[in-house]
């Protein structure tokens, strides 16, 4: 039995303790909104929050994130709302589905460092690759969010 | 007869998902044939295929029978039926049309969409808003020429009333759409010509969208497949003993090639409580393979195999004058040899789709630029008529071409019926890069000739490259004529001898669309080819480039269009301007330019980049685009912004290899894409004018490659022909 927090809510799962987060979340807990890009830490797609620091659940066994706190795209509103407004305002996706593990990692970017410079964000977010090409909006969103504190 | 009419009370209504009541009016767009006069009246039968419905609360509904891949085609369409209506934009939403030929051709590719449907939308408001001021002057017994419509309400200013949409639809869906209709001008335009924000922002930014992947059905089943390593090999024997062990695993067993175009291409299915337990008993499976007919393919031979028939003789598809004759009166001449690799779509999102066999029917969802397609093709599998068979469209996490070919969807529908339940099939990301449709390999030789001024007196491009058609019908091996008209026989130049041959090139793997299609190279290869004939000439690239335009002129491009090289040059123009074209740069910099015209829409770009200790930085990118009247100002950047970043993934990375059959790349590892922290600065200037709007999905990707290999010849005055430029060591 592995226990662990999922945006704020408890769970205990009888699953293989090397089943990694990702699948985890999407087919145990029914948590979609965290995305499969390439299933071995290449891409940054399935980045989720453990603990405030981002991580691949790709490649994270369910094991070692047991006891945890987990943030996923769904709670993150309850961590960086504002983030979240400005990816909106700036009309940040072309098909979205990597922003998810965009936001993720932007957010776990201002956790540790609430006043990154343009560099610690090029630096951050270069692990996450997005196919449709929505860089230029995605930093620019992050530093909006960075101006706004 | 009219093209737009008012169903409200019509019975099929119901099979569009729209609850009933309230207005409902349909557009008869017949066919949706791509031609310059696309909107040309129906005659005959009504066979409407554009959807609205407005209900008695206001709520204004659109079908979208296009699919959404980040083009935001759902807001671009919304937005021109609301602005023609007079609608409030907060009240429109969108269901996603089913894959059914009742909503016409929805293959969602060409970056035809706005093309296609932007007068019957305007069309079909315009008309709404006039009915619905009709119903408001009945009821209060005014001149309907006293009413206006504004934000959702038809006012009548003398009495000072007004009234809603909301409360006028069921008034509104007794009336019949009027004969004449007047169009807004474009000063009138509240939304179009505008940025609208996508109608799906909050569900992107808060991981509600449910694409392809994240479909959910009870009892669904998970799916992965092991294909054959080599295209269309097959299984010999396999055993599946250490995947039956693998927690989860519920399954495994064979599954047949289906041998048409989109046909699964068969291999070895491991069947699952959890998609992670599919992948795994995938991994543990041992299988052997039979190679069959494409075993020897290499790409490197097949390479120097291409390049060899291209430096001689090959089938004449173009003849203007007389190439020869020019060669030998030369003062000059200028040859060069281009080669491009296969590339791989690679979208985040990889192909996956659920099908739901019920015996008598089958339900499907999948990401797709073509669900009618996947519904003809599940219909004849399952010996259905294609009325049993319902296809739902996601949200395309990323497509660029590969999800006009639903292979995947065959799969699941193979999959669930053996099955007897809800399967999802799975693809990997190594499964997508070694099974993909991919953009083709070539081969290109240019020759030219300058007289004594530097003017360029003849052209001869040879092409060699594998065609889409062989996908369709095996064994072609000369190209399309739409092929070639991708920058090589619509080359806009004025030369009086040209001369376009095409020579053989066999298919040894499926071959797809790509996003731009065979404008990435035949767009390559004319651009830095132009600029070579500029250095050879002495002159300046883009005076030179401006003269091989040549005047003024309209160009035959296909079905009625044609290119205006007033337009063309007006956005190399712009992006030169833009760039400060001709100023001082500092050391070990150089600007570059290309344009180029594809899917009737027109883009430039010039390029900034530096070379120092022979490592290449792109600094800046300017594009101007002619895409007739603008839609969504915002989407038209965002797409040239990605495109200039998906056409820098191609010229810095893009190759896909193969070697005895089997594709060599895997992971993002080994096929790189542009990440973050290559990303230069991209601006986007879109010229303002009123013309039939065009394309804009795909056309900002051909213009990319050869301003950077332009640039950095400016920089370093060292010239290069192949992509990707990884191999150079530049990047
Ligand atoms: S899916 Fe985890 S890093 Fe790509
Ligand atoms: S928005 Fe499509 S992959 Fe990033």
């Amino acid at each position: 039995m592995i226990t662990l927090t999922v945006n704020g809510e408890k769970k205990s799962l009888d699953i293989d303790p090397d089943m990694p987060l990702l699948w985890v979340l999407r087919d145990i807990l029914g948590l979609t909104g965290t995305k499969f890009g390439c299933g071995e830490g290449f891409c940054g797609s399935c980045s989720v929050l453990v603990d405030h620091e981002s991580v691949r659940s790709c490649s994270t066994p369910i094991s070692d994130v047991a006891n945890k706190s987990i943030t996923t795209i769904e709670g993150l509103s309850k961590i960086n709302p504002k983030l979240q407004e400005n990816w909106e305002l700036l009309d940040v996706p072309q098909c979205g589905y990597c922003q998810p593990g965009q936001l993720i990692t932007a957010a776990a970017l201002l956790e540790t460092n609430p006043h990154p410079t343009e560099q610690q964000i090029v630096d951050a977010m270069t692990g996450n690759i997005c196919r449709c090409g929505t860089y230029h909006r995605i930093k620019e969103a992050i530093v909006k969010t960075v101006e706004s504190k | 007869m009219s093209p737009i009419e008012n169903i409200s009370r019509r019975k099929f209504v119901r099979y569009l998902g729209f609850a009933t009541g309230g207005l409902v009016m349909a557009y008869n767009l017949p066919g949706f044939i791509l031609k310059a006069n696309a909107a040309e009246p129906a005659t005959g039968e009504f066979k409407p295929s554009l959807f609205i419905q407005l209900n008695s609360d206001g709520s204004l509904i659109l079908v979208a029978s296009r699919s959404e891949m980040g083009q935001n085609i759902r807001t671009s369409l919304s937005s021109v039926i609301a602005d023609e209506m007079d609608a409030d934009w907060k009240k429109v939403s969108i269901i996603q049309a089913d894959g059914n030929p009742i909503y016409g051709d929805q293959n969602t590719d060409g970056s035809r969409s706005i093309l296609l449907f932007f007068a019957p939308l305007r069309e079909m408001g315009a008309a709404a808003r006039v009915m619905l001021i009709k119903a408001a002057s009945i009821k209060w017994g005014v001149p309907e020429s006293e009413c206006t419509a504004e934000n959702h309400y038809v006012i009548h200013k003398k009495t000072n009333q007004k009234i809603s949409f909301g409360d006028l639809a069921e008034a509104a869906s007794r009336l019949h759409p009027p004969k004449n209709i007047t169009l807004k001008t474009p000063k009138e335009y509240d939304f179009i010509g505008h940025s609208m924000p996508s109608v799906d922002l909050k569900d992107f930014v808060h991981g509600k969208a449910k694409f392809g992947v994240d479909i959910r059905v009870p009892g669904m089943k998970f799916a992965a497949v092991s294909r054959p390593p080599v295209t269309f090999g097959s299984v010999k024997s396999f055993d599946a003993s250490k995947a039956l062990k693998v927690q989860g695993v519920e399954d495994v067993f064979e599954i047949p090639r289906v041998k048409i175009p989109y046909g699964a291409l068969g291999g070895v299915a491991v069947v699952a409580s959890n998609t992670w337990a599919a992948l795994k008993g995938k991994e543990a499976l041992s299988v052997i393979w039979e190679t069959g007919e494409n075993g020897g393919y290499d790409t490197q031979k097949f390479m120097e195999l291409m390049t060899q028939r291209v430096h001689d003789q090959a089938k004449v598809v173009k003849k203007e004058g007389d190439v020869e004759k020019a060669f030998s009166n030369a003062d000059k001449i200028v040859e060069s040899t281009f080669q491009l690799p296969h590339l791989s779509h690679a979208p985040m999102e990889v192909p996956n789709a659920v099908a739901w066999f019920k015996g008598d029917s089958c339900e499907i969802w999948a990401p797709l630029q073509s669900p009618q397609d996947a519904r003809r093709d599940a219909a004849q599998y399952l010996g259905l008529d294609p009325e049993k068979v319902t296809v739902h469209v996601t949200f395309l996490g990323g497509a660029f071409g590969r999800k006009s070919n639903p292979d995947f969807v065959m799969e699941a529908v193979i999959l669930s019926k053996k099955m007897n339940c809800p399967i999802q099939v799975f693809w990997d990301r190594t499964d997508d890069i070694q099974h993909d449709f991919y953009h083709t390999t070539s081969a290109q030789y240019l020759k030219a000739a300058l007289d004594k001024s530097g003017n360029t007196t003849a052209w001869l491009h040879r092409l060699a490259f594998p065609s889409i058609s062989s996908t369709f019908v095996p064994g072609t091996n000369y190209a399309s004529g739409g092929e070639l008209a991708s920058g090589a026989t619509n080359l806009p130049f004025e030369i009086p001898n040209l001369q376009v041959e095409n020579a053989k090139a066999d298919a040894y793997v499926r071959i797809g669309w790509l996003r731009s299609v065979c404008n990435i190279f035949e767009g390559y290869a004319t651009n830095v080819f132009a600029d070579e004939l500029a250095a050879a000439a002495k002159k300046d690239p883009l005076e030179y480039r401006l003269g091989l335009i040549g005047k003024d002129r309209l160009i035959e491009a296909g079905e009625g269009f044609k290119l205006d090289t007033a337009r063309l040059k007006k956005v190399l123009t712009t992006a030169a301007k833009n760039a400060g074209w001709g100023k001082s740069l500092p050391a070990n910099h150089g600007m570059g330019l290309a344009v180029h015209y594809s899917f009737l829409t027109y883009v430039a770009a010039v390029t900034e980049v530096s070379v120092v200790n022979n490592h290449l930085t792109v600094h800046k990118i300017h594009l101007a685009v002619d895409c007739g009247q603008p839609v969504n100002h915002d989407t038209i950047k965002a797409q040239l912004q990605g495109a200039a970043i998906f056409g820098m993934s191609i010229c810095y990375y893009g190759k896909i290899t193969a070697k005895d059959g089997k594709i060599q790349q895997t992971n993002f590892d080994n096929y790189p894409v542009l990440r973050m922290d290559e990303v230069p600065e991209v601006t986007v200037d879109i010229i303002e004018n009123h013309e039939r709007p065009t394309g804009i999905g795909e056309p900002g990707v051909p213009v990319i490659a050869p301003s950077i290999v332009n640039a950095i010849y400016a920089a370093t005055g060292k010239r290069y022909h192949n992509l990707p430029l990884t191999e150079t060591g530049l990047v």
